[in-house]
């Protein structure tokens, strides 16, 4: 089956009075209609921007962009912003994190909804209101009709994620991006956001990226997972295969920084030392060896490449480890 | 929504209650002329003044004075008379609001157009030339004292006095209902010399919510939705920045009808505020409580206008 998306070398960066941030150095991935891609990375990553870049939504006279995002065989970094307006909410829709800050507190919940669908379509505002009210049914709202002259502020953080996920879903839209939907919920809304979200992608078939820092996020919904660290990808494999056979450091130490019952509680948690790297000024060579337990001397020096983990496998990781010695327990 | 507006309607009763009684205690407690000794003329003798002052009440203690006072204006809204000339100060007030309602409304329609205009073109071209140079000239525009612009306008513009004499200058006013195109002539200076500074003001104010509001994740929404940067910006952005300047545009406004002093006095134009300034130089007490009443009356309206309006504005505000 060919992509829907392709994402190829995307590199990211802006001008700011303090140097150039380089957010995305240089991105690969492809999205397969009807599957899930989960990037994951700490905040910081480079994981937002990348995918607010496919959208059009970072360009700026500070930004510099180059690479490809080929969807539905249009490269969507070099269309016209007509273009792109097109393809935004239509094609490809988003879901943000805060559903309270991203839903504007002036104008009702039909308003928006409605705003959503006949941006994209020439329909009365009749027959808008009344899909508008479909689709909050969808995402089990009751009362649909009566709510879309509700306010943002009159509802509960996870019925608003409801909200933004019917505007997002309004048009049918072949592609979604959820950016951290479930961070801004409470634990239990969480899940069920997320049954959500995995019920809705079955029912529709679109395909989808989600874009989180939990580990546990992707668990559930991904088919294929991409780790970022430092504006690259690090490690990439099928969900089944990461969890079971993490090559990275990184990914490892993101696995052990995870509450988990069936460990022994003595054991506590490893959380991964230092902190997130500059991305004005990058460490050197591999840019996690200032953190990584397993660092030596060729880390700081050499850039280290995203390659198949052994001979012809799918699982990708740029580390300068040889297999033998990435799989030796720490 | 009706018991609130209720309260706040008696509290504005109180406010100007308490408004017209400070300044009575400050006219009195406060060194000023004798108004009976300027009403008497260039020679007076002891026995004309002492007359004078019987006529107007002056030798009574000032809360029987202040109790005659608001007893005629409350029964039958009657602001006494005039010291200096004997004329009715509610005649006086309003034969002068008329100019002082047409300064401030052609002003205010002015400034807004202005201030708005300008600070939305600032602020979707943030840190370009145009926004810099356009914030620069609102920032010569907020110091520049009005009554210097005044000076200057006339003196480069005035058909009198004027370098290029193309407008009417200084005590040119003409009544509306007397010649409208005249009313329209005399009043170009006046209007664009009070606006400055209030479209300089806005322009910057306006440019500084809606740059933020344009970072809101909100907006970051409606660009993700599909929507044309015009309707952004005008809509979605607009639609929440302009909140804040409904307030302060009301707030502006009661002040204005109150009189606009300086700008009144350099144009002379006959208004509120230069009624006012001319009570006060000749301690006529009924006058400058009539003008500071009528002053207190728009702005506490304006408040209130502005708190109830803001309840439409913004849906998440409700009084109870």
């Amino acid at each position: 089956m060919s992509a829907l998306l392709t994402v190829n070398d995307l590199k990211v960066s802006f001008n700011t009075e303090d140097g150039v941030v380089h957010a995305v150095e240089g991105v690969s991935y492809e999205v397969e209609p009807g599957k899930t891609l989960g990037i994951v990375g700490e905040s910081g990553s480079g994981k937002t921007v990348g995918t607010l870049t496919i959208m059009g939504l970072t360009r700026a006279a500070n930004t510099q962009i180059s690479g490809q995002a080929i969807f539905d065989g249009e490269d969507l970094l070099s269309a016209s912003e007509q273009q792109m307006r097109a393809i935004r909410g239509d094609e490809i829709a988003m879901i943000f994190q805060d559903p309270l800050s991203s839903l504007h507190p002036f104008f009702t919940i039909g308003a928006q909804l409605v705003e959503a669908i006949r941006v994209h379509n020439k329909v009365s505002k009749a027959a808008a209101r009344t899909r508008s009210a479909e689709l909050l049914t969808m995402v089990g709202l009751s009362d649909a009709r009566d709510r879309l002259s509700s306010y943002p502020h009159e509802f509960s953080g996870g019925m608003r994620q409801r909200v933004m996920i019917a505007m997002a879903l309004a048009n049918e839209p072949r592609l979604l991006i959820a950016d951290e939907p479930t961070t801004a919920l409470d634990v239990t809304v969480q899940a069920q956001i997320l049954e959500l979200i995995a019920e809705l992608q079955a029912e529709t078939g679109t395909a989808m990226i989600i874009i989180t820092h939990d580990l546990g996020v992707v668990a559930e919904v991904a088919d294929e997972i991409a780790v970022m660290y430092a504006g690259r990808i690090v490690e990439q494999a099928s969900a089944a295969e990461l969890f079971a056979n993490p090559q990275h450091p990184y990914t490892r130490g993101l696995l052990a920084s995870i509450p988990r019952l069936d460990r022994d509680r003595s054991s506590g948690l490893d959380p991964i030392a230092g902190r997130p790297p500059s991305l004005i000024a990058p460490p050197s060579g591999c840019a996690f060896h200032p953190r990584c337990p397993r660092a030596f001397d060729r880390c700081p020096a050499e850039l280290p490449p995203l390659e198949p983990a052994a001979a012809g496998s799918e699982h990708l990781v740029a580390c300068l480890l040889s297999p033998e010695e990435r799989s030796v327990k720490q | 929504m009706i018991r609130y507006i209720l309260r706040r309607l008696l509290w504005v009763v109180f406010l100007l209650f308490a408004v017209s009684f400070i300044t009575f205690v400050i006219f009195y407690l406060l060194p000023s002329a004798d108004p009976a000794a300027l009403r008497a003329g260039r020679q007076p003798n002891p026995a004309l003044v002492a007359s004078i002052r019987h006529q107007l009440g002056l030798d009574q203690p000032w809360y029987v004075q202040y109790g005659r006072y608001m007893k005629n204006l409350i029964f039958h809204f009657d602001f006494g008379f005039s010291y200096q000339n004997g004329v009715p100060v509610r005649q006086l007030i309003f034969s002068r609001l008329p100019a002082s309602i047409s300064l401030a409304a052609g002003a205010a329609f002015l400034w807004l157009v202005v201030g708005i205009g300008v600070g939305i073109i600032a602020a979707v071209r943030p840190r370009t030339k145009l926004d810099r140079a356009s914030m620069g000239l609102a920032l010569v525009g907020i110091s520049a004292p009005v009554y210097w612009l005044g000076l200057v306008a006339l003196y480069l513009f005035s058909s009198d006095i004027g370098l290029i004499p193309i407008l009417p200058g200084a005590n040119s006013y003409v009544p509306l209902s007397e010649d409208p195109f005249a009313w329209f002539t005399s009043l170009i200076m006046p209007w664009c010399v009070l606006a400055v500074s209030f479209a300089a003001f806005y322009s910057r104010l306006l440019r500084g919510n809606l740059t933020e509001v344009l970072n809101e994740d909100y907006i970051r929404t409606a660009r993700a939705k599909g929507l044309s940067e015009r309707r952004v910006v005008f809509r979605h952005g607009l639609r929440s920045a302009i909140t804040p300047i409904v307030t302060i545009f009301g707030l502006d406004l009661g002040i204005l009808l109150g009189g606009a002093i300086l700008t009144e006095t350099v144009f002379n134009i006959p208004g509120i505020g230069r009624l006012s300034y001319s009570s006060i130089v000749r301690s006529d007490l009924p006058v400058i409580q009539g003008t500071v009443l009528l002053g207190a009356f728009f702005i506490v309206f304006a408040n209130l206008f502005v708190d109830i309006f803001y309840a439409f504005l913004d849906p998440r505000v409700r009084y109870e």
